[in-house]
């Protein structure tokens, strides 16, 4: 049986229809996030599994309980807020111990499970300090701290990272992810940016316009896009998309016929550019982004289209060089005139 | 490089003096009622007005003994006290309601509950005085609690209501999902947070009914009058007094406008509604 | 359930206010319809538009309008153009900064009627008060304020009070203007009274509008002042809109005429009151 079921859930703000009939299951011991632009729901759909939204049409199911009706304090499910949300006139002792005082646990089993998730999280030197004398990073532990204390059944994460800075988000990422692997709790993580969901999930849920997209595993969706929106959300730099029409020789290099108003999609690093007059595009570099590790070459062809390719190697290439690009056909993902994937991607060798 | 020494320009220096000039004027009547206040009658109304003397307490004493100063001032503290915790008890879960439940009509209601504050009090005099008259409650606390309380209602729900709603929601949701019942939501978590706010407000309205001299005078006499009353009855001189009329005033207004001096943000947010932040 | 809470959390505000305006407002106006007097309260009967005629023909009802307004008008005035010229004197730091905001916000926190006292009899009576001294000082005869000029009198004391207030509104607001305006201006080389003219006064604009409301709301209804100093006179020299009100209620014990004046202060009220909520409404998110 499915730990938490999902099943047409609906929601609206007003006349706005936010969620749209959504059917999801999760599986107990999994970490699951939630992913997509600004507005598609996510964010409401983890309220409504938190019971702080009311659905308005569906049902939720934990360890087959119908919980649709039930109040948030007896759902049992912990969340940790973007803004963390901390009590500013407790102690962090207190914080993180505030639920079991509530329900009235016994002082010394308080404590023991309050050092116990102090110890896990490093915040054991601060238990007595308020949040005002903490930094970003430290109050986000306690805020997950506080979540661990009630060993709920689910952890509903908020985009907990997006007000940390860079350096720090990537360090508490890898911290969630050990989290994670050490306590094995169930845990849903909703975030805009993909590159958490693709290091953090056993699966991703891709949510657009309160419908969701697709769902499997992080290299399932780069690999196996359903439709054009989710190819182009997940991967940087984008996928290129470029219409049919504006490849001319495409099918013949892919073998394969297109379907009419079709797309061809192809990420950056299964396009390699050849010097002028070789590969399949001719087109003139735009613009070239050394970054390292790998150089990011932009290419405007002759139809004006511009794509982008991905190499390890450094080049010497400058904007305004011609240049050829060769196509892999073999990675190259088909799309309709609606977006939807035409013909299965064949996997990559 | 060595910097330069900044120079104090005159405008500076000019600015400065005129500002505390002007200060010093217009703080002057206080200052003199502060002074006055210690002096013996004699030196009080001597000419030219002196201001080095030795000070003596024996106008505060001499206040009370003549006109039973401690019951007046008693019933000021009562009637202020009483009428801000009356008014907390009403505003607070009103405020609470209008932060944390908006609806459309949330802002409507608000803008209505400030208009009620509008109207002049003399509007009202005729039939709260025939009422009070009717129902034996002329020159009793009682009266003075009630009027005081509606006539600071709705400075105080309008200013809990912006303390509260600056409140951030999810701290509230999230004591919701710790398992709170909504009151230990307001007492455990809201009224902590919003304590400094709920504080600032009550200074602003005891201070306003502390000073309420409209009602008072017209509903009050003997048994239970404020302060503000007492002092209206020395309106006409008996004799030297000016320095027991200073004794006695520095009493009424001593607390207040130090109370004041702290309430002065609150007094710009509630007596503007707030449309000045 | 979820809907009855906030509700009933409103209901004991909601009701109380409803009465305390209800209430009042037709009893104002039923007795303003009637004979009623609360020295003879077996005179009964219909009176129609006669409290009105009354209250209107009153030999101090033009007076007592025109003080109104005058008192109004002259402690606006005064209370704005003096409290900008503060709030622009304060508004950059200089020593002593923190203890002369305090100093000036004071006189607004001192009760009506020691206020009333204070200038009475320490500020401008004519033997001891410290005007008179000023006045001998230079050679020149003290003037009986309260006698001669009481409308004057009753103006100074008022204005005094609500200087403060303005003052601390209008620092208030300066506070919140965009420093880095004023820093482009400067590169853009505007000088002081440019400044003032195209930056300052513009955004006081508003806190200067909400300053006339609140005090017309405020002064319409000075009574404190005037009772406990000049009772309205000499004669009626003194009196306003809410002291007649009260001499026709208390004094002459008619509440009908009284009630009529009432409303005829009400309408007046209800006018800035209009406006007031119209900036207010604004500002409220």
């Amino acid at each position: 049986m499915a730990f938490l079921q999902l099943q047409g859930v609906e929601k609206f703000f007003g006349d706005l229809r936010a969620i749209k009939g959504i059917d999801l299951t999760i599986e107990k011991g999994e970490f699951v996030v939630f992913v997509g632009p600004s507005g598609c729901g996510k964010s409401t759909l983890l309220r409504l599994i938190a019971g702080l939204e009311d659905l308005d049409g569906g049902t939720i199911h934990l360890e087959g309980r119908d919980i649709t009706r039930v109040p948030s304090a007896k759902r049992d499910l912990a969340m940790v807020f973007q803004s963390y949300a901390l009590y500013p006139h407790m102690t962090v002792f207190e914080n993180m111990s505030f639920a079991l005082k509530l329900a009235k646990a016994d002082p010394a089993v308080v404590k023991e499970k309050v050092d116990r998730a102090a110890d896990i999280l490093n915040l054991g030197p601060y238990l007595q300090r308020t949040p005002g004398q903490l930094s970003g990073g430290q109050r986000q532990r306690v805020a997950i701290g506080r979540a661990i204390v009630r060993s709920p059944k689910i952890f509903l994460f908020d985009e907990p990272l997006s007000n940390l800075d860079a350096a720090l988000r990537g360090q508490t990422r890898v911290e969630i992810a050990k989290l994670h692997r050490d306590l094995g709790a169930t845990t849903i993580y909703v975030t805009h940016d993909q590159v958490e969901a693709m290091t953090l999930a056993h699966r991703v849920v891709v949510l657009r316009d309160g419908k969701i997209e697709q769902v499997g595993t992080p290299l399932e969706l780069y690999d196996k896009p359903a439709n054009r929106f989710v190819a182009q959300f997940i991967g940087t730099p984008q996928m290129n998309v470029v219409a049919a029409a504006d490849l001319p020789q495409i099918e013949s290099v892919l073998g394969t016929p297109v379907p009419a108003g079709g797309f061809i999609g192809m990420r950056p690093e299964s396009l390699s550019v050849q010097p002028a007059g070789q590969g399949h595009v001719q087109g003139k570099v735009d613009l070239v982004e050394a970054l390292g590790a790998e150089t990011l070459i932009y290419v405007s062809t002759e139809r004006g289209t511009q794509i982008v390719a991905r190499q390890v190697l450094r080049t010497s290439l400058h904007a305004g060089d011609p240049v050829g690009l060769e196509i892999n056909s073999a990675a190259a993902h088909l799309f309709d005139a609606q977006g939807q994937v035409a013909a299965p991607a064949r996997a990559t060798s | 490089m060595p910097r330069r020494p900044s120079k104090v320009s005159a405008r500076f220096v000019i600015r400065t003096a005129v500002a505390w000039l002007v200060t010093l004027v217009l703080f002057f009547p206080l200052a003199w009622l502060v002074l006055n206040a210690f002096k013996t009658e004699q030196q009080a109304i001597s000419i030219p007005p002196l201001f080095v003397f030795t000070p003596t307490f024996d106008n505060f004493i001499e206040v009370q003994r003549r006109s039973n100063y401690l019951l007046f001032a008693e019933n000021s503290l009562i009637t202020s006290v009483a009428s801000t915790l009356l008014g907390l008890a009403i505003a607070a879960p009103a405020a609470y309601s209008m932060a944390f439940f908006r609806t459309k009509g949330t802002r409507g209601l608000l803008m209505w509950m400030l208009s009620t504050k509008m109207m002049p009090a003399v509007g009202a005099l005729v039939p709260i005085y025939v009422l009070a008259q009717k129902a034996v409650l002329l020159d009793t606390r009682f009266a003075l609690i009630v009027v005081f309380t509606l006539s600071n209602l709705p400075i105080m729900v309008w200013m809990l209501y912006s303390y509260f709603k600056d409140i951030p929601r999810e701290i509230l949701e999230a004591a919701h999902m710790d398992g709170a019942t909504l009151w230990q939501e307001f007492y455990r978590v809201l009224l902590p947070i919003g304590m400094s706010g709920i504080s600032s407000t009550s200074l602003l309205c005891l201070v306003l009914a502390w000073n309420e001299a409209f009602w008072s005078l017209n509903l009050t006499s003997a048994k239970a009058g404020t302060l503000a009353a007492l002092i209206a009855s020395y309106s006409s001189p008996e004799g030297l007094f000016w320095a027991k009329l200073s004794a006695a005033s520095l009493l009424a207004i001593g607390p207040i406008v130090v109370f004041g001096w702290f309430s002065q943000r609150q007094l710009v947010q509630g007596l503007t509604f707030g449309a000045v932040k | 359930m979820k809907r009855l809470l906030p509700r009933a959390l409103l209901a004991p505000a909601v009701i109380t206010l409803f009465l305390w305006m209800i209430v009042p407002l037709v009893m104002t106006i039923y007795f303003s319809l009637i004979r009623y007097n609360l020295m003879q309260p077996d005179v009964e009967g219909f009176a129609g538009l006669e409290n009105f005629e009354f209250f209107v023909t009153d030999p101090s009802f033009i007076t007592a309008v025109a003080n109104t307004f005058i008192l109004l008008g002259s402690v606006v005035a005064i209370s704005v153009v003096f409290g900008v010229g503060l709030a622009l004197l304060i508004d950059s730091p200089f020593p002593g900064r923190a203890v002369v905001r305090v100093l000036l916000i004071s006189p607004f926190f001192v009760m009506p009627t020691v206020n009333a006292l204070l200038w009475k009899h320490m500020m401008l009576s004519p033997i001891y008060g410290v005007f008179a001294q000023i006045w001998r000082l230079f050679g020149a005869e003290p003037i009986d304020w309260m006698t001669d000029y009481p409308l004057f009198s009753v103006i100074l004391m008022v204005a005094w009070q609500w200087l403060p207030f303005a003052t601390l509104i209008f620092v208030t607001s300066l506070q919140s203007m965009n420093r880095e305006q004023l820093e482009a201006a400067r590169m853009d080389g505007a000088g002081y009274l440019q400044e003032l003219r195209y930056l300052y006064l513009p955004h006081l604009a508003r806190p200067i509008a909400v300053v006339i409301m609140i005090e017309t709301i405020f002064l319409l209804s000075v009574f404190a002042e005037i009772f406990t100093t000049t009772g309205g006179g000499p004669g009626d020299a003194s009196t306003n809109l809410a002291f007649l009100i009260f001499k026709q209620a208390l004094l002459n014990f008619d509440a009908g005429v009284a009630s009529a004046g009432a409303l005829f202060a009400v309408i007046i009220a209800n006018i800035a009151a209009v406006f007031l909520i119209r900036i207010v409404g604004k500002s409220l998110d």
